[in-house]
């Protein structure tokens, strides 16, 4: 194992969060904040609780795991997206690394990064909210797998993006609807029994509300299926990645 | 001696379906500069890219120290170091944490002191802490250099290192070259100033259209190949070349001071006796007269059929 490698591209991707802290950190923290502020301190007092969780509290989890994903997805992909629109990636192509270590090298730096922001919101979210976390090893055990899996992901699409447009296009056009539709702000429960078949087929539901159930101990689908939903996705990244590698799609001509 | 690379049969047909590389054998000594030469589109950077593991060949094999490329693709890498011809280096970035960047991801341990002496080596000393978008293009090529050098490569690709260079880069990276060979480090370079090849390269390798058309020691190759000239310079002009020397390959300077006679090293006789016998019989006296071998250029330009 080339560890030396590893930490260097390790280091290299976190020196570039570090270096774009306001917009890479701050911006993320701030924009979902707002919606604790919205939902939890001035609205969230009018709108029902949901399974006896206030409503302000009850999309913490939800809003966390969009930031989670779209986060993860961005910074995963711009990081080996960059190296092939300028030319440097010569010299990862070239050196004597295993796909293994440039995914965990790349992966490892963009998940650490969303896991950092995720806890940051989740820190901020409860001067506004009433947050109480009931398993919070679970809790982490999502973030974490989230934040993997969803960088395995942004790793693909910065191989196959070929411009920056198609950069920006799944987490604007996939993401994020996905998760707005995907229960953050609503229990699927409460849709009527078509939009709540038709809601089952969207994955963000399960990491939704696996998550939330490391929250509040409830979820409107089994944990056990979030958890091999989560798995089944990160199984598939990786295959993904594999066949990258195997035949140098997009990286080698 | 196990050669340092070892190319057999190697070929690259792009996915346009243009047949860049087609057949090419080739064995690179150990510790040798070995200048890679031909027109622009010849392949050079191709044959290049495929050793480094940049470019997917189409067939044949390439070793490096023994290691198949692919098969035992990580052990060949470690020994390699890279200079692209095109210039492609981080933006914000400083010079020593690009370097040392560099040297990490060939798995080697950090080593401050060394990476500050590549950097001094390449005139970068003053600039290690700054960003290298803030560094002119002349200085991002020293950086590529450094980078290249971090990890204590065995085998050195420069390709075209000095095209469209200042002539002080090309003073260091030269001293650089030279330093690299006495340590023992094989270097292979491209390059399209032909004399810098002649005054730099053990061995000299022409390819043109994907083809190695000649290798060559480069001494053997400018002795057999070349052609010689013997300059005389007049004691007095001439207007026009005397009818009893019309039988030589002699050509007269537009000032008629000198005469210029080209004859082949390799035929048996030069000619310049008679020559010089019959100046005398036509009354052409010179003060001084050189004699100078036919530079690569020519040798290149006899071999492909084109200027570059
Ligand atoms: N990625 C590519 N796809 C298709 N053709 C290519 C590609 N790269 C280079 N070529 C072609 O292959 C030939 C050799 O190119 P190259 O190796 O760059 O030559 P050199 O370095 O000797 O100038 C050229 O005709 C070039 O146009
Ligand atoms: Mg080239």
């Amino acid at each position: 194992m080339n560890t030396h490698a590893i930490r260097a591209i390790y280091a290299f991707e976190m020196a570039r969060t570090r270096r774009t802290l306001l917009q890479s950190v701050v911006s993320p923290v701030l924009a979902t904040s707002l919606y604790f502020v919205v939902f939890g301190a001035a609205i969230g007092s009018r709108i029902a609780e949901i399974d006896g969780v206030s409503y302000g509290a009850f999309i913490v989890p939800g809003l966390v795991m969009l930031t989670l994903l779209t986060q993860s997805v961005q910074n995963a992909s711009f990081g080996i997206y960059f190296p092939r629109f300028i030319g440097t990636i010569y010299e990862l192509l070239s050196a004597p690394v295993t796909a293994t270590e440039i995914v965990i090298g790349y992966v490892g730096a963009a998940a650490t990064k969303s896991v950092v922001l995720a806890l940051l919101i989740m820190v901020t979210a409860a001067f506004f909210v009433p947050l109480q976390i009931a398993h919070p090893f679970a809790m982490l055990g999502f973030l974490v797998l989230t934040a993997i899996t969803f960088s395995l992901l942004g790793f693909v699409i910065g191989v196959w993006a070929d411009n920056f447009e198609k950069l920006q296009l799944v987490p604007l056009l996939v993401i994020t609807p996905l998760t707005f539709l995907g229960g953050t702000f609503y229990s699927i429960d409460v849709l009527p029994p078509v939009w709540r078949a038709i809601s089952l087929a969207n994955p963000v539901v399960y990491l939704v509300n696996g998550f939330r159930w490391s929250f509040y101990g409830k979820a409107d689908v089994s944990v056990w299926l979030c958890l091999a939903i989560t798995f089944g996705f990160m199984l598939a990244c990786l295959a993904v990645i594999w066949w990258i590698f195997r035949t140098g799609y997009r990286l080698k001509s | 001696m196990e050669a340092a690379i070892e190319i057999s049969g190697l070929s690259k047909v792009y996915a346009s379906g243009h047949k860049a590389l087609d057949g090419i054998d080739l064995e690179i000594r150990r510790g040798e500069i070995f200048a890679l030469l031909g027109p622009n589109g010849a392949g050079k950077t191709t044959l290049i890219g495929i050793v480094c593991g940049l470019i997917r060949k189409s067939a044949g094999t390439v070793k490096v120290f023994g290691h198949d490329n692919v098969t035992s693709a990580l052990q060949a890498r470690k020994l390699v170091g890279l200079v692209p011809q095109e210039l492609a280096t981080d933006a914000f970035e400083t010079v020593f944490d690009t370097v040392s960047f560099s040297r990490g991801l060939f798995g080697k341990p950090p080593a401050p002191a060394f990476v500050e002496k590549v950097l001094s080596d390449l005139s970068l000393a003053d600039k290690r802490k700054s960003k290298i978008m803030t560094l002119s293009g002349g200085m991002k090529r020293r950086v590529m250099i450094a980078k290249a050098l971090s990890h204590e490569p065995t085998v050195l690709f420069l390709d075209e290192p000095t095209a469209g260079v200042d002539v002080e880069l090309r003073r260091d990276m030269w001293n650089v070259v030279r330093r690299l060979k006495a340590e023992g480090v094989t270097i292979i370079l491209t390059t399209h100033y032909i004399d810098e090849a002649e005054e730099m390269a053990d061995r000299v390798g022409i390819i043109d259209k994907g083809k190695l058309v000649l290798v060559e020691e480069k001494r053997d190759l400018m002795q057999k190949l070349g052609k010689k000239r013997l300059t005389l310079e007049l004691a007095a002009p001439l207007a026009a070349l005397p009818d009893e020397l019309a039988r030589f390959d002699l050509q007269l300077s537009a000032d008629g001071s000198e005469l210029v006679y080209s004859y082949d090293t390799r035929g048996e006789r030069t000619g310049i006796t008679a020559l010089l016998s019959s100046l005398a019989a036509a009354g052409v006296r010179f003060r001084d007269l050189r004699t100078a071998e036919s530079s690569l250029e020519e040798i290149f330009v006899s071999l492909t059929g084109r200027q570059q």
